[in-house]
């Protein structure tokens, strides 16, 4: 590694930085966007200087738009609690039902497990439209269309096989004889899972919630159909944006960069148990 | 119930199906009484694990009875049996360093801190692991997990000790050194223990009986000098014993009085009639064609015998092991000094009646040791 020379150093450092500006562009794009007015967004040529504002983001706090056709009512914070809950729940029921059921898919080979876990994964190979229009009406006759309730069952659809499929891989990826030598020490099949199994597995937990944290808070299609406007997570509600007066393209950014936070910020929380989980690799070995 | 520690009945493992999947152990049955050592000594593959597995209660038994101290155990799940494993594959938890890993058992225990840390000392102490106690393991070498791992199972407080290859990574020094202090550690407390290892030297050295397996079954369950001298069959009698037995198919005929074994090349040797016990005798004439063994060590040259052609000579330092071209295959000398013969040269073979084993060539089972009937 020392042998590197300095020209070297110099050309990696610019091309990661070429990759990184590649990725971050849009990011960087919107979030200036945020700052500006539709009229300094929209101006020919595009320029980078311009005079911040605010003011897109006390539109959406105080949810009042005002566009050039009048004051419109937006809700995009309750928007953005709904995303907030519908996700965070869907998660927490996921990961409920999830690990145990990972758990037992991974260590105990019944007959039909892996049809049975294969036939969960497929859930996620239907097209949402099939399954969603049968369920509206199912779900309107008992009663679940439009509940946080029936929108969180929903979301398992999308979460839970993730959350299987990912957990899976770790448990199995623990050496059986780590939790029978937990087991044979004195302890019950139930605390060897809580003690051994479920630490070990923790980095896959970590990212099997985030990723279906992501997945559900980037969900459209069920909320749109199943919720109306007071349970809509922010996916749905920034159609609100496109106004009768254009797109209020410095509101949508503002919205984004809002809604980006979160998940910003459950990620940097992973990150701890993810890297904690390289750092345990040599279980595997 | 006796006072038998473990006593295995007619044990059937199958991996998959009962009938069909893969049959690692065959109607297994053994006794083992409190403060024995039993070795497991049998080639890769032969259910060894798998034997220890169903013991221990992570493997189902599929077909017999386990009992531990006089309770039948086979569907009580690990928790109960009061067992101790060291794992072939170590099986360390990763995310506690060497001494909580040896200790967590009795932490369990809600024993003292004093009392936990005086037994962790001593058991690292006799094991020579003191010094990586607070190493994670997996910073460790193969050898020091693996020894970390059998200091967690000798901690315990057990009926019976299963020790799966406990020093399998270790170089031969620090095995020998290790070896009688485990003998020593165990035997001290009174402990029960079953040890598989590949190692014959260490199954003599440390076992006061010797379990035999092969294809899941269990050839032969005896004492190390009994395994020698008395081997039940073809099998123990080839695989127990370094450089292994001298195995010929003869066929026997009588002349004049004198027993004559006939060898495949033409070669022949012949023995007077008081040479082995009348039963043996009528043994081998009523079967005609048998397969006789003899251990390296025992072949004689001399004046008179059989010949044979020296293929290699190699001297060991100290002991010579004379391989030689004899009745279409190969028959081995162990002699103690320096065996002057080169290759190429013509050796005459003489078998003592004392060190013939005599197996059925259909069965394998042994007939007869010497000159008595096994
Ligand atoms: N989980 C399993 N599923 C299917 N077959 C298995 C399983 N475990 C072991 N076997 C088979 O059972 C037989 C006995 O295996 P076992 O592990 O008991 O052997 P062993 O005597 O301990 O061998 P080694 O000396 O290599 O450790 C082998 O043929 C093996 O392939
Ligand atoms: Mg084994």
């Amino acid at each position: 590694m020392d042998q590197t020379s300095t020209l070297e150093k110099v050309l990696r450092r610019v091309a990661i930085s070429l990759v990184i500006l590649f990725f971050m562009f849009p990011i960087f794009w919107i979030v200036l966007m945020s700052f500006q007015t539709n009229e300094t967004i929209l101006r020919v040529p595009p320029s980078i200087v311009f005079e911040p504002t605010l003011s897109n983001y006390v539109a959406l706090i105080t949810g009042r738009l005002e566009t050039q056709a009048g004051t419109l009512e937006v809700n995009f914070m309750s928007n953005l609690w709904n995303s907030l809950f519908l996700s965070a729940g869907s998660v927490a029921v996921g990961l409920i039902l999830g690990i145990p059921a990972a758990y037992a898919f991974g260590r105990i080979k019944f007959r039909g497990s892996e049809d049975i876990a294969f036939t969960l994964l497929s859930f996620r190979f239907a097209p949402p439209l099939l399954v969603l229009l049968p369920l509206t009406i199912y779900f309107q006759k008992i009663g679940l269309a439009d509940t946080y309730f029936g929108l969180i069952w929903v979301y398992q659809l999308i979460v839970l096989p993730l959350i299987l499929w990912i957990v899976r891989g770790y448990f199995e990826d623990i050496p059986a004889d780590i939790e029978y030598a937990y087991r044979i020490a004195g302890h019950s099949w139930f605390s060897t899972f809580r003690k051994v199994a479920l630490p070990l597995a923790m980095p896959g937990i970590a990212a099997a919630g985030l990723l279906a944290f992501i997945f559900a808070w980037n969900n459209f299609i069920f909320a749109l159909v199943l919720a109306s406007a007071d349970k809509q997570p922010v996916t749905v509600g920034a159609l609100a944006f496109v106004t009768a007066s254009g797109i209020q393209y410095g509101q949508v950014a503002a919205g984004i960069v809002l809604s980006i936070l979160p998940t910003l910020a459950l990620a940097l929380y992973a990150q701890r148990y993810l890297v904690e989980g390289l750092s345990l690799g040599a279980v595997k070995g | 119930m006796n006072g038998a520690v473990l006593r295995l009945e007619n044990v059937d493992k199958f991996y998959g199906a009962v009938g069909h999947g893969v049959h690692a152990v065959r109607n297994v049955s053994m006794d083992v009484g409190k403060g024995d050592i039993i070795a497991l000594l049998g080639s890769s593959g032969c259910g060894k694990t798998s034997t220890l597995r169903m013991i221990a209660g992570f493997e189902e038994t599929s077909r017999g009875k386990i009992h531990l101290s006089g309770r039948e155990v086979q569907t009580l799940p690990p928790v109960k049996r009061h067992v101790a494993m060291a794992f072939e594959g170590y099986s360390l938890y990763p995310t506690v360093n060497v001494r909580d890993n040896i200790a967590f058992a009795l932490k369990a225990q809600r024993l003292p801190r004093s009392a936990v840390n005086a037994k962790v000392a001593e058991v690292a102490e006799m094991l020579e692991i003191g010094d990586i106690l607070e190493r994670m393991p997996n910073s460790l070498s193969g050898g020091q997990q693996q020894r970390a791992s059998l200091a967690r199972a000798l901690i315990r407080d057990a009926n019976l000790y299963l020790l799966d290859e406990p020093m399998g990574q270790l170089e031969p020094q620090l095995r020998t050194l290790l070896r009688g202090r485990l003998k020593h550690f165990i035997k001290e407390r009174g402990m029960t223990a079953i040890l598989v290892t590949h190692d014959q030297t260490e199954a003599n050295a440390l076992a006061d009986r010797i379990a035999v397996m092969e294809d899941g079954v269990l050839q032969q369950f005896a004492s190390p000098a009994e395994l020698k001298e008395r081997p039940a069959n073809l099998f123990t009698g080839t695989f127990v014993g370094e450089p292994p037995m001298n195995v010929f198919p003869v066929s026997v005929a009588s002349d004049d009085g004198r027993l004559v074994l006939r060898f495949d090349g033409g070669q022949s040797l012949a023995y007077p009639e008081n040479a082995f016990a009348a039963e043996v005798r009528a043994a081998l004439f009523a079967r005609g064609q048998v397969v006789i063994g003899v251990r390296p060590y025992a072949v004689r040259r001399s004046g008179t015998g059989a010949p044979a052609n020296v293929l290699t000579n190699q001297w060991l330092g100290d002991q010579s092991h004379v391989s030689a071209s004899f009745a279409k295959g190969t028959i081995i000398l162990v002699e103690h000094d320096r065996a002057h013969v080169a290759i190429g040269d013509r050796i005459l073979i003489e078998l003592s009646p004392a060190d013939l084993h005599v197996f059925d060539p259909e069965s394998g089972m042994a007939i007869s040791h010497g000159r008595e009937l096994a």
